[in-house]
C-alpha cells in the first residue's frame, strides 16, 4: 500500500487535534492545559507542513536548485516560543486557582458540592 | 525642528516602541509603596506623549497621507511593514484617549492593589497599538498574543478568588482561539503564499477551484477567532463573567479589546475579502449580520437581567458590538463610517460606564455593586447627572453621539434586504438599554434605603477618580459637536478600505513580487538574470 507523507501527517495532526480537544473539554484544569498544549503541538506541526512538504530541499539558499519555504519555519518559532509562555502561564494561574479555590475543578467547586 | 524631522519617518514604530520601553522602564522601577509615585507619572507621560503622537498620525491620516514603515528597511512582501491609514490612526488615537483617564482613575488607588500594574498597561497598549498599525496577518497574531498576556494577568489584578476562577477560563478560551488564528493564517498562506495584507488583497481575487475553498474555510476560521475577540454571538459567553469580575480601571482598558477584533474582521473579512475578492468574495456576508444582530439583541436581554452593575455594563458592551458588527456586515462604504463613528462613541462611554459604576458602588455600604435596594449614595445628584448622561448616549438618545451614530447606521442600511430587520433591532436594542439603565438608576438613587445611610462611604468619591470619568465622558459627548469632521474622516477612512489599488501601491511599491514554490533558482548560463525566483535573500 503506497501511503503518502502528506496523508500521515495530516492524519497524525488530526489525531492530535482531537485529542487535545477531548482533554479541552473535561472538567478539570489540568486535563484542560494539557488539552490546550497537544493543540498547540498540533497548530505547529500544522503551521510546519504549511511550506509544503519537501524532501532534499535546502532549507536556506546555497548551491542546490530547490529550496524549502523558509517562512513557515520563521512563523512556527515564533509560534512556539508564545505557544510556550501562555502554557507556562496558564498552569501558574490553574496552580493559583486551585490553591482559592480548593479544587481543581474549572469552575471553582466539586461537582455535586 | 530637524530633530523632528529626523523622528518625523519613524512615527508608525514608535507607536509601538514608547509603551514597551516605558513598560521595561516601569519593570526596572518596580512598583514599591515609595516609587509608586514616580511610575504613575512615567505612565501618565508616556501615553499622554502617545496620544500626540496618535493625533498627529491622524492628522496626517486625514490629509491622505498613506504612512508605510518598513521595519529594517526589507522590501514589503517579505519583512514586516507597519501601515497606518486613516482607520488605524482612527483607532490609535481611540486607545490612547481611553488609556489616559483610565490611567487616571487607576492613579487614585487601584495601582497599588497588586505589583506592576502600570508596566501591564503599557504591555496591553504595545499590543492594541501594534494590531491596529501592523500591516500582515501573523503580526496581528503576535500582537494580539502580546495584549492577550497583558489582559491575562491584568484580569486578575487585585487577585480573589473570582478573579482567577474566570481568569482560567478567560485564558483557555484565549489560548483555543489563538490556536484557530494560527490554523487560520497557515491556510491562507498555504494557498496564496504571503501574509501581507496589501499582498493578500491582490492575491486572493486570483484563487479559483479547489483552492478558494480553502482560502473560504480559512476566511471562516479567521472569522469564529475574531469573534471570540469582538465578542459575536455565539461566542460572547466569556465576556460578561469576565469583565465583572476585572477591576474597574482593568474593565474600562477592556472595552477597546473586543474592538480590536471588530477592527481585524474589516481588515480581513472587509478588505482581503470583500467585495473584489473573486471566487471569495464577501465570504463573511451570509454571518455577520444575522450573527451581529443576535448578538445585539440577546446581549440587550442579559443587559436587563443582570443583578450587577458591572455585568449589567458588561452586556451593554456586547450590545454595542453587535450594533457595530451589524454595520460592517452590510459591506458599504456608507455602512463602514458608520460603524467607525459609532465604535468610537460607544468604547468611550462604555468605558466611563465601567468606571462611574465603580464609582457609585463604593459608595452604597453592603449593596456595593448589587442591584438591590442600598444606603443612599454620598454624591446623588453628581452620581446621577453622570449616569443619566451615559445612559442617554449608550440608549442612542438625540442630540448625544450614539443617536448619530445609530442614525448612520440605519441610513446605510436603507435599500439593503435586512432593512427591517435592521431597524427593529437597533432601534429596540436602544429602548431596552434605556429601559436597563433607567431600571438600575431608579434602584441607585431612589429605590434606597435611608435607614442605612451612614454605612457607605460618606466623603464621596476623590475628585480625582470622579475627573477621570467625566473626561471619558466629554470625549462621548464632545462627537456630537465634532460630529461633522469625524463624518468626513470617517468616509474618507472607509473609502480609503476600499481602494486596493492605493493600498498596494503604498504599501508594495508597485504591482507587488511573484513569488513560486518550490522556490527553483535556474542557474544562469552566464550573469542572465536570476529567473523569476524571487525570493527577496539578499
Amino acid at each position: 500500500m503506497n501511503v503518502s507523507m502528506e496523508f500521515l501527517v495530516a492524519s497524525g495532526i488530526g489525531w492530535v487535534t482531537a485529542c487535545g480537544v477531548f482533554l479541552m473539554l473535561r472538567g478539570r484544569s489540568f486535563p484542560v492545559v494539557l488539552g490546550l498544549t497537544l493543540i498547540g503541538y498540533a497548530v505547529n506541526v500544522f503551521i510546519f507542513a504549511m511550506g509544503r512538504l519537501w524532501t532534499g530541499a535546502q532549507p536556506i539558499i546555497g548551491n542546490g536548485e530547490v529550496v524549502a519555504d523558509p517562512l513557515p519555519q520563521a512563523l512556527v518559532l515564533t509560534a512556539i516560543v508564545i505557544g510556550f509562555a501562555t502554557t507556562g502561564f496558564v498552569i501558574e494561574l490553574a496552580l493559583r486557582s486551585h490553591h482559592e479555590s480548593g479544587t481543581d475543578q474549572v469552575d471553582g467547586k466539586e461537582p455535586g458540592a | 525642528m530637524s530633530m523632528f524631522s529626523l523622528i518625523s519617518p519613524h512615527l508608525p514604530v514608535l507607536t509601538v516602541l514608547l509603551p514597551a520601553f516605558t513598560a521595561m522602564l516601569l519593570v526596572l522601577i518596580g512598583d514599591s509603596r515609595e516609587r509608586l509615585v514616580l511610575a504613575r507619572r512615567i505612565a501618565l507621560a508616556s501615553v499622554t506623549l502617545g496620544l500626540l503622537l496618535a493625533l498627529k498620525l491622524a492628522l496626517d491620516a486625514n490629509g491622505g497621507e498613506l504612512r508605510v514603515y518598513r521595519v529594517g528597511d526589507w522590501p514589503a512582501p517579505f519583512g514586516i511593514v507597519l501601515v497606518v491609514d486613516r482607520l488605524s490612526a482612527l483607532m490609535l488615537v481611540l486607545t490612547q484617549a481611553v488609556a489616559l483617564p483610565v490611567l487616571l482613575y487607576a492613579s487614585g488607588g487601584w495601582d497599588s492593589h497588586g505589583r506592576h500594574f502600570h508596566a501591564l498597561i503599557q504591555f496591553q497598549l504595545m499590543g492594541l497599538c501594534g494590531a491596529f498599525v501592523t500591516g500582515d496577518l501573523f503580526n496581528l497574531f503576535v500582537f494580539f498574543e502580546v495584549l492577550l498576556i497583558a489582559s491575562y494577568v491584568l484580569l486578575v489584578h487585585g487577585q480573589g478568588k473570582e478573579r482567577f476562577r474566570v481568569g482560567v477560563h478567560y485564558v483557555a478560551i484565549n489560548l483555543a482561539a489563538s490556536a484557530l488564528f494560527l490554523i487560520g493564517v497557515a491556510l491562507i498562506y498555504a494557498v496564496t503564499g504571503t501574509l501581507n495584507m496589501a499582498d493578500l488583497a491582490q492575491r486572493v481575487p486570483l484563487v479559483n477551484g479547489d483552492e478558494a475553498l480553502v482560502l473560504k474555510a480559512a476566511a471562516l476560521i479567521l472569522l469564529v477567532v475574531f469573534g471570540v475577540k469582538a465578542a459575536m454571538l455565539p461566542l460572547y459567553l466569556w465576556l460578561p463573567a469576565t469583565y465583572a469580575a476585572a477591576s474597574a480601571p482593568v474593565a474600562a482598558l477592556f472595552a477597546l479589546m473586543t474592538k480590536v477584533g471588530v477592527y481585524s474582521i474589516v481588515r480581513v473579512h472587509g478588505v482581503i475579502f470583500g467585495a473584489e475578492g473573486g471566487a471569495s468574495a464577501l465570504v463573511a456576508e451570509p454571518w455577520l449580520l444575522p450573527l451581529a444582530l443576535g448578538t445585539s439583541a440577546l446581549a440587550v436581554f442579559g443587559a436587563l437581567a443582570a443583578q450587577t452593575l458591572p455585568r449589567l455594563v458588561a452586556y451593554l458592551t456586547i450590545a454595542s458590538v453587535g450594533t457595530i458588527l451589524a454595520s460592517l456586515g452590510l459591506f458599504s462604504t456608507a455602512a463602514w463610517s458608520a460603524a467607525m463613528y459609532y465604535m468610537a462613541h460607544s468604547t468611550l462611554v462604555i468605558a466611563a460606564l465601567f468606571l462611574l459604576v465603580e464609582l457609585v458602588a463604593s459608595q452604597r455600604g453592603d449593596a456595593d455593586s448589587r442591584l438591590e435596594p442600598g444606603a443612599p449614595v454620598a454624591q446623588p445628584v453628581l452620581l446621577g447627572l453622570m449616569l443619566l448622561l451615559a445612559a442617554a448616549s449608550a440608549a442612542g438618545l438625540p442630540p448625544l453621539p450614539g443617536f448619530i451614530g445609530k442614525l448612520m447606521v440605519l441610513q446605510a442600511s436603507s435599500g439593503h434586504d435586512a432593512q427591517v430587520w435592521i431597524w427593529i433591532v437597533v432601534l429596540s436594542v436602544g429602548f431596552l438599554t434605556l429601559v436597563g439603565l433607567a431600571r438600575a438608576g431608579s434602584l441607585l438613587f431612589w429605590s434606597t434605603r435611608p435607614e442605612l445611610a451612614g454605612t457607605g462611604t460618606a466623603a464621596g468619591a476623590s475628585s480625582k477618580l470622579v475627573f477621570a470619568t467625566i473626561a471619558l465622558l466629554v470625549g462621548g459627548v464632545a462627537m456630537t459637536v465634532l460630529a461633522d469632521p469625524l463624518k468626513r474622516y470617517t468616509d474618507a477612512a472607509a473609502a480609503q478600505l476600499t481602494d486596493h489599488r492605493a493600498y498596494a501601491l503604498g504599501v508594495l511599491g508597485g504591482e507587488g513580487v511573484d513569488t513560486t514554490r518550490p522556490y527553483v533558482f535556474p542557474r544562469p548560463a552566464a550573469g542572465g538574470p536570476a529567473g523569476q525566483g524571487t525570493e527577496g535573500e539578499p
